[in-house]
């Protein structure tokens, strides 16, 4: 029997990626190690946060699951950098262990078109540079038309503790242990990257009382726009937080030649923004203390993760650390810390598609591809899973520009860039995070979510509501005016009195004055939601800046607009050597590609151009 | 290729005439918004036109402006260029006008290679090209770097670090917002470095203006009511007999123009009509130049008469000149002192007198120390006299002035934060300087963060 599609692996990244396929009406096999772990959470127990809120955002408006199984699943919810602009602010979750995994199965297996096997996959079936297959560790094949590589940190694991070196992935599960040397003989370049976890805690053994405590907030929301909130503000359960002290830094440092890290058993590349507690202690001498962060990981056990205290330390000294934090003096370590290494293939070699360039139908997508975190992944297997669905029904790839989704920043840094330790989504990588906010993300990408088939009509009607009324919102603004004769809106507003009459528009311009206190002086209509309010108050606001924004992002266009096709970079004169190489490597598909490839200088674009005219010329 | 470029095309302050070349679409229109003369847009293509570039009213420069139309032109776009005739500093100024207008800087070799990507020079040539624009490039490179060798590229690495240091702290408090125990950026701190980057750029300007004065010298006006002896200070100065010099009050019609050196700077000296109420119809024209002369001077010598009580015209002339860098020189002092010097305020005053070479060396002494003419003769004039670095600093200016404008709106720091990065990295394309990673590394190594 023949698939359409096998998806290999059931994280993040591969529930997102099968489910887009098999609601997109195409017969789809899931494989994944063990049942039990799909969708699950080796790591912290949080979604969200800044940018990678955004994400999440944005794989909800393109009919993704993340979004929805989060509002399912979590046990506090909290709206972060609310002191600062709309630009910045995200949601953060902290999901139940227990409860998302559960709920994501649910979803998987009431979902048409879609099969989970239990297996390990060792190899790839493959043809004349075109996959059509999958070989088990049995020794069984099944074939398909697609494939979907998102295999997480499984690839040749090893569990690293000290000196020792286990080999092995997340929770004792078996490694996948022949995959990525066969991918290897494919013709795949094989990176080895490294990151790692810290201790659980048994519950009753913390000293509560003379920790921090951090609640929820106290406002109900949502990450899908799709969803109701699911929860009561009172029962979402608090984090604690707590400080690490000068005799913790002595304990890592007199044991320091112990850790994997430090004691030089580690080959592969940790992320520079998940630091060991020893890479904390190490490389910032001064500081006194360093913040860590107890999170429950699930109503249903006793484990309290503790974040930020990541080590590769032997188990004695873990305990010693462990013991020496406020709080902590009695605790119980339910799990150790250890830090992981894993194979993944260089995402230069990837289409912007997610398309393997050497081996056709094959799509990559999560930690494979070199990147961390739950949300960056979930992001990948949605559009693997879209580019893999658009390639069947024979269509052109949907790839979102920078200034569109961070999803397109995230990828084009991927295939671009390429990317050297596990990469971590930051809006500090956005270059117009003005546009690419958490609000809008359904109005930046609806449109597409609809277009490919995973927005089906109900909530697409709903979408353009509200487009609609935005529109019409701005519209009532521009009409209607304040006049002198507002005086008790003015005075209650505390706002410089007005000579003449001012249009709405431009009195909400005023810091003071905002469009829920202008619904309670009646002076705009009380029919609106609040989504529409808050885009029309953000664009009002933020109009100057948004037009910067949009301004800068047309530059970019220019270049972004000049396609390059499938040349023989051999044949353009005049390249610097090392862009040809560059060049030859990435195959960008557009100048505006080629011109952020580190290497490739503005007189190479220059010259690149000239080719491109004259190609067209001939 | 949509918009519009524009360049200096010929060697600055080489040559009585200077060129500036304009390519583009718009071309015509942006060129005809600063010119005063025929409608550019309505003459015949491949025409020369006589004509003056103003700002509003003021006249900038005199002029002709060749038109050319698409597509018999260099580029193969509507080209015209700008023959100017006042020098470094008008150039300069009508290349910033047209920048204020739409256009913008050509990048090095760009005229070129537009000419090649319109197929204006034969496309099978294309390798020939790509070397040119490779070596120009790398020309240009090389001259930025090295116009910058000196102080002006140390301030802007300064500031570029200064600015870095800000903008990873506000990042990293829009990342890690939950890391109490990293400092969070205000809007003071914010206002504070404003005004601290905003005196350093100011600066640069300053000191780009100080090299324009050792390129250019000081242009330097002699003003007066007639006969207090304008023409024999300019000839004592000079040491020749140039002015002409009579007991008649308005002899003096047109300006003289004659240069000398103080410590190695020139001085460009103007004579100007005495400036009174006159029905004389030639005279008036001089005056009036005189007065327009003002607005272009460097420094402004306002000669009064010793033993003489001062006039309505001194008076106004004293209020005109308030915001000039101004000597008052008080001629005759050889003569009883009749002048009521309390009324002339704020203004630095020398004691002279033209009848022998000795007499007006207070003055000459009071002109060094108002340059600060001997530290210029010493420094190694590395200075940014490019108009193109310049119009990036000014658009930093502006952008601070936008980011003054947001905190007054109450507009939150993780907005205005980018502009901030806009500025961080026009500096960076100034010294040539910047690379994508430099802010994430910065991100990292600073602040302990992530888990």
């Amino acid at each position: 029997m023949e698939y359409d599609a096998i998806v290999v692996g059931g994280g993040h990244a591969g529930c997102e990626a099968s489910l887009a396929l098999a609601r997109l009406k195409h017969k789809t096999l899931l494989v994944t190690g063990n049942i039990k772990n799909i969708a699950d959470m080796p790591c912290n127990p949080s979604i969200g946060g800044p940018a990678k809120g955004v994400l999440v955002r944005e794989i909800d408006a393109l009919g993704g699951e993340m979004g929805i199984n989060t509002d399912k699943s979590h046990i506090q919810l909290k709206m972060l950098n609310t002191k600062k602009g709309p630009a910045v602010q995200a949601l953060r979750a902290q999901a139940d262990k227990i409860t998302y995994p559960k709920e994501m199965l649910k979803t998987l297996q009431s979902t048409k078109n879609l099969e989970i096997k239990e297996a390990i996959v060792d190899d790839l079936l493959v043809k004349d540079n075109k996959v059509y297959g999958v070989k088990l560790e049995s020794g069984e094949e099944i074939l398909s038309k697609v494939v979907v590589l998102t295999t997480g940190t499984y690839l040749k694991a090893d569990i690293l503790v000290g000196s020792k070196r286990t080999p092995g992935g997340p929770h004792g599960e078996k490694e996948a242990k022949n995959l990525s040397d066969n991918l290897r003989k494919l013709g795949l370049t094989i990176q080895r990257l490294k990151t790692g976890t810290p201790q659980r805690i048994k519950r009753d053994t913390i000293d509560f009382s003379v920790l921090e405590r951090e609640d929820g907030d106290n406002v109900l929301r949502t990450f899908s726009y799709d969803t109701i909130p699911l929860y009561q503000i009172s029962s979402q359960v608090p984090c604690y937080l707590t400080y690490t002290n000068e005799e913790t830094h002595k304990i890592i440092r007199d044991n320091l030649n112990k850790s994997s890290m430090y004691g030089g058993y580690v080959r592969g590349i940790g992320p520079r923004y998940c630091p060991s507690i020893e890479d904390k202690v190490v490389k910032f001498k001064d500081k006194e203390r360093h913040q860590l962060f107890l999170e429950p990981e699930s109503l249903y056990y006793d484990d309290i993760y503790l974040q930020g205290f990541s080590t590769s330390m032997p188990h004695d000294i873990q305990e010693k650390m462990v013991h020496s934090l406020k709080g902590l003096e009695h605790a119980e370590i339910l799990k150790y810390a250890y830090a992981i290494e894993y194979d993944a293939i260089d995402p230069l070699e990837m289409q912007a598609s997610l398309e393997n360039k050497k081996i056709a139908n094959l799509f990559t997508a999560g930690q494979i591809n070199g990147t961390s975190g739950y949300e960056e992944a979930a992001a990948q297997g949605l559009m693997a899973g879209i580019n893999a669905s658009l390639k069947l029904r024979g269509l052109d790839p949907l790839i979102l520009k920078r200034d569109e989704a961070y999803i397109g920043v995230l990828i084009d840094d991927l295939v671009t860039k390429g990317t050297k330790e596990p990469y971590r989504m930051l809006t500090s990588r956005a270059e117009y995070r003005l546009l690419l906010r958490h609000d809008n993300a359904d109005i930046r990408l609806r449109e597409y979510g609809h277009q490919v088939g995973l927005i089906d009509e109900k909530r697409y009607q709903k979408f353009q509501n509200k487009l609609k009324q935005i529109e019409e919102l701005k519209e009532y603004l521009k009409e209607k005016k304040i006049l002198p004769s507002d005086k008790v809106i003015i005075e209650e507003l505390q706002t410089t009195p007005i000579l003449d009459g001012l249009t709405l528009y431009e009195f909400l311009k005023r810091p003071e004055v905002t469009l829920t206190k202008l619904v309670s002086f009646g002076k705009v209509p009380n029919s609106y939601p609040k989504e529409v309010l808050e885009q029309v108050e953000i664009f009002v606001k933020y109009e100057g800046y948004i037009k910067k924004a949009l301004k800068e992002a047309s530059k970019l266009k220019e270049l972004e607009s000049i396609k390059i096709p499938d040349i023989d970079y051999q044949e353009v004169p005049n390249l610097a050597s090392e862009a040809r190489q560059k060049l030859l490597a990435i195959k960008p598909l557009t100048l505006g590609q080629a011109s952020r490839i580190s290497g490739v200088n503005p007189s190479d674009i220059a010259v690149l151009n000239i080719y491109l005219k004259r190609l067209k010329h001939d | 290729m949509e918009d519009t470029i524009a360049s200096i095309a010929t060697t600055l302050g080489v040559g009585a005439i200077s060129i500036i070349r304009v390519s583009g679409k718009d071309a015509i229109s942006i060129v005809n918004k600063i010119f005063k003369g025929k409608d550019l847009e309505k003459v015949a293509s491949h025409t020369i036109n006589y004509g003056y570039i103003v700002r509003g009213d003021e006249i900038i420069d005199e002029v002709l402006v060749n038109v050319m139309k698409s597509p018999k032109t260099y580029t193969r776009e509507d080209v015209v260029e700008i023959n100017c005739h006042g020098g470094i500093s008008t150039t300069t100024k009508v290349l910033e006008l047209l920048f204020l207008n739409g256009a913008r800087a050509a990048l090095a070799g760009e005229f070129t290679k537009r000419a090649f990507l319109n197929g204006r020079i034969d496309l099978m040539q294309a390798e020939a090209v790509a070397d040119l624009i490779n070596s120009e490039t790398e020309k240009e490179r090389k001259i930025a770097i090295n116009s910058l060798t000196g102080y002006g590229s140390t301030l802007i690495k300064n500031l570029r670090e200064k600015l870095i240091n800000l903008i990873s702290n506000i990042e990293v408090n829009i990342d890690y917002p939950e890391y109490e125990d990293i400092y969070e950026v205000t809007v003071n701190d914010l206002k504070q470095e404003l005004t601290s980057i905003k005196t350093s750029l100011q600066e640069i300007i300053k000191q780009s203006e100080d090299g324009k004065i050792i390129q250019n010298g000081i242009k330097t006006v002699i003003i007066g009511r007639p006969n207090v002896g304008k023409s024999s200070l300019l000839n004592q100065l000079l040491e020749v007999e140039k002015a002409i010099v009579t007991d008649i009050p308005g002899t003096t019609r047109d300006i003289v123009e004659g240069s000398i050196l103080i410590s190695g700077i020139k001085l460009n000296l103007i004579d100007t009509a005495g400036i009174r109420t006159t029905d004389d119809t030639v005279e008036k024209i001089g005056v009036l130049k005189s007065l327009n002369s003002l607005d272009e001077a460097d420094l402004v010598l306002l000669l009064l008469n010793n033993n003489e009580k001062l006039t309505k015209e001194d008076l106004e002339l004293l209020e005109k000149v308030q915001d000039k860098t101004t000597i008052v020189v008080i001629n005759k002092n050889d003569l009883p002192d009749k002048i009521d010097i309390a009324k002339i305020k704020n203004l630095p005053i020398v004691y002279i007198n033209t009848l022998t070479p000795t007499g007006i060396l207070p003055l000459k002494d009071k002109i060094k120390e108002l340059f600060n003419l001997s530290k210029l003769e010493q420094s190694n004039y590395n200075y940014i006299t490019n108009a193109r670095q310049l119009a990036k600093i000014k658009e930093c200016l502006n952008l601070i002035t936008d980011i003054e404008d947001g905190i007054k709106k109450e507009i939150g720091l993780d907005m205005l934060e980018i502009d901030l990065k806009t500025i961080w990295n026009t500096l960076g394309t100034i010294i040539g300087d910047a690379y994508e990673e430099e802010l994430l590394d910065e991100l990292f190594s600073k602040f302990c963060v992530g888990k």
